[in-house]
């Protein structure tokens, strides 16, 4: 049996940045695989670079920052050698975004009327009123009230949540094949992030969406996502299926986000935080980057590693970790 | 009406300013209807008539007939009221289209510099820099000698002197706007080049450009009087306002002051309350000096 072409297949993608302090390997070997209607989870703290991950597989990486090595492949074609004029009419139509903060990501000074009919009318020949119609319908989609009185209006007009919505409706008017969701949930509340959740999940299960959903929370992704990766120091420490992941962690720094989520039947209980900081991108050690906070460490993780395959119940894992590595690693040879 | 007042300034001296350019505007635009003598005309100049003082009752021999020559006549019998509201018309579209022209080139290059970087924006930008390392009457007066006189000339090189401020104050809100997240949003919507840059970066560009080509208009007048006043710019027998005071400048020993008197003033009164109002209008468009 062989598995359907996925619709995102990313392989040793890295991204780095040339800056005066040297090389900083924001996205380093990164590996993904999304297949259609699955939602993937992508899960790290600030600075381990899910989002620069995202950006690199849409092409949006600016100077200094460069992509370096990899492949990306949307339904078998590789965005990163791909014509620019190809690649700007996949973006918006069939591979869409939606960002961390809805002020910011709405042009202040058009009305939605007008970003949304843009959107529709890059990627389509149809005519002004019919993309009127649509965006409407697209508006009530994701829940926001007389969307035909709402479309005349500017982005300050509506409150943080609406403004993800429509930031939202926007993303999915082309009914793409991926979304990629840049931490769309952190810059509201808890409520509004709960209902935001619920609409994006209910709308990519429908269409049969492929969903990228960049986060901090492990919560968020529990409730989530079907698979999980778990990136520390611009690497995939580990990924997935979500359920085998959350109960059964392989990689120590998994185990360590776990443990560093604040329970409510724990209350009084002191926190457990990950002791030590994340290593500076520009100088990360020869092996793993975890080596220095992580509490089993041992000689062998100041060897470089490559990702180790483990079937699981749900499908098969992912890590980089020498705990698992089948091959009995050689022993470091004397070093300097 | 009121509440844009109440907006636009709640002092009297910024009114008083708005006023006086209201006023100056529209006499200029109704020059034609409202002044007593089309000082272009030369059948309705007496050259017997040169040189009267305020408020003379003259002119029986002129197509015009008899007039009171309220603020005094010049050399050539020139009414200096009418002569003032001509000279007004010129000042002002001299000021306003070589501004308008030299916002659109400036605000273009500019918006690409920006936008684009790397070598477009270095090349623009070092262009930028030799063009205002020159004073800028030097460069109109150079341009001037080469292109000969006319309303048109003039206008070009005021438009040659000016690009560069609008392309420098452009190129630097394109560079902070162009890194906000609503512009990556465009481009991931697969919009094109050109729409990002005149549609989404354009309009949020804008405010900064406002306020420098309102003071820019003030510039660009004061520049053109003073060209006129050095004899290059406009002919004699289309005067502005530079050039009635340059030719009242050689009576006023004699004592003949309302030649150059009464013009300078209207170019003063014109030059401050564009400059007032301009910088009101810095203050409004300022969102961080809103609400205080």
């Amino acid at each position: 049996m062989t598995e359907p072409l996925p619709v995102l297949d990313v392989s040793h993608l890295s991204t780095h940045f040339a800056t005066a302090k040297g090389v900083v390997r924001a996205v380093d070997d990164v590996s993904l695989r999304v297949q259609s209607g699955q939602i993937l989870g992508l899960v790290g703290e600030s600075g381990s670079g899910k989002s620069m991950t995202g950006f690199s597989i849409l092409g949006l990486v600016d100077p200094p920052g460069k992509v370096v090595a990899g492949n990306v492949l949307f339904k078998g074609q590789n965005l990163l050698t791909m014509d620019p004029e190809r690649l700007r009419q996949l973006r918006g139509d069939r591979i869409a975004m939606i960002f961390q903060d809805p002020m910011m990501t709405l042009n202040p000074v058009l009305r939605i009327e007008t970003q949304m009919v843009e959107t529709l009318q890059a990627h389509q020949s149809i005519s002004r009123s019919l993309a009127r119609t649509r965006a409407i319908e697209a508006l009530a989609d994701v829940g926001i009230p007389s969307p035909a009185e709402r479309l005349s209006a500017y982005p300050h007009q509506f409150s943080g949540g609406m403004r993800q919505r429509v930031a939202i409706a926007i993303a999915l008017l082309n009914r793409p094949d991926l979304v990629i969701a840049d931490e769309p949930t952190t810059a509201l509340d808890v409520t509004i992030q709960g209902q935001i959740l619920a609409l994006v999940q209910r709308l990519c299960r429908e269409r049969q969406t492929s969903l990228i959903w960049i986060t901090h929370d492990l919560s968020v992704i529990a409730g989530l996502a079907d698979q999980v990766a778990v990136m520390y120091a611009g690497r995939i420490v580990e990924s997935g299926p979500v359920q085998s992941v959350l109960a059964a962690p392989l990689h120590p720094y998994t185990e360590g986000l776990l443990g560093a989520i604040p329970a409510l039947h724990e209350r009084g209980e002191p926190l457990r935080a990950i002791p030590g900081a994340t290593p500076s991108l520009a100088s990360l050690p020869t092996g793993c980057a975890f080596a220095d906070r992580c509490p089993r460490a041992f000689a062998q993780c100041s060897v470089p590693l490559g990702e180790t395959e483990i079937a699981g119940d749900a499908g098969p894992r992912r890590t980089r970790c020498w705990l698992h590595s089948p091959v009995p690693a050689p022993m470091p040879t004397i070093q300097r | 009406m009121r509440k844009l007042l109440d907006a636009y300034s709640p002092h009297f001296a910024d009114r008083l300013a708005l006023f006086a350019l209201l006023v100056l505007v529209v006499a200029a635009l109704a020059a034609p209807l409202i002044s007593p003598q089309n000082p272009y005309d030369l059948a309705q100049l007496n050259i017997a008539d040169g040189r009267l003082p305020p408020g003379t009752h003259a002119g029986s021999d002129t197509a015009t007939g008899p007039q009171h020559y309220w603020l005094g006549s010049d050399d050539q019998g020139r009414d200096m009221f009418s002569a003032i509201l001509y000279g007004l018309r010129i000042s002002l579209t001299v000021g306003l289209s070589s501004t308008l022209l030299a916002l659109a080139f400036g605000l273009s290059l500019g918006l690409l510099a920006g936008y684009f970087g790397g070598w477009i924006d270095t090349a623009v930008m070092r262009i930028a820099d030799i063009q205002l390392s020159f004073p800028a009457i030097l460069i109109a007066l150079v341009l001037l000698a080469v292109l000969g006189q006319g309303v048109g000339k003039i206008i070009t090189a005021l438009f040659a002197v000016q690009w560069a401020y609008y392309a420098r104050t452009a190129r630097s809100a394109a560079l902070v706007e162009r890194n906000k997240d609503y512009i990556a949003a465009a481009r991931l919507l697969g919009l094109s080049t050109w729409r990002i840059l005149f549609r989404h970066l354009l309009p949020n560009c804008l405010p900064p450009l406002i306020v420098v080509s309102a003071l820019q208009v003030a510039s660009a007048i004061s520049l053109e009087a003073t060209l006129s006043f050095l004899g290059i710019g406009l002919p004699i027998t289309e005067p502005s306002l530079g050039l009635l005071i340059s030719t009242g400048f050689q009576y006023l020993m004699v004592g003949d002051y309302w030649i150059s008197f009464f013009p300078g003033i209207a170019l003063v009164l014109l030059i401050v309350s564009i400059n007032l109002v301009a910088d009101r209008l810095r203050d409004v468009l300022n969102p961080r000096l809103q609400k205080q």
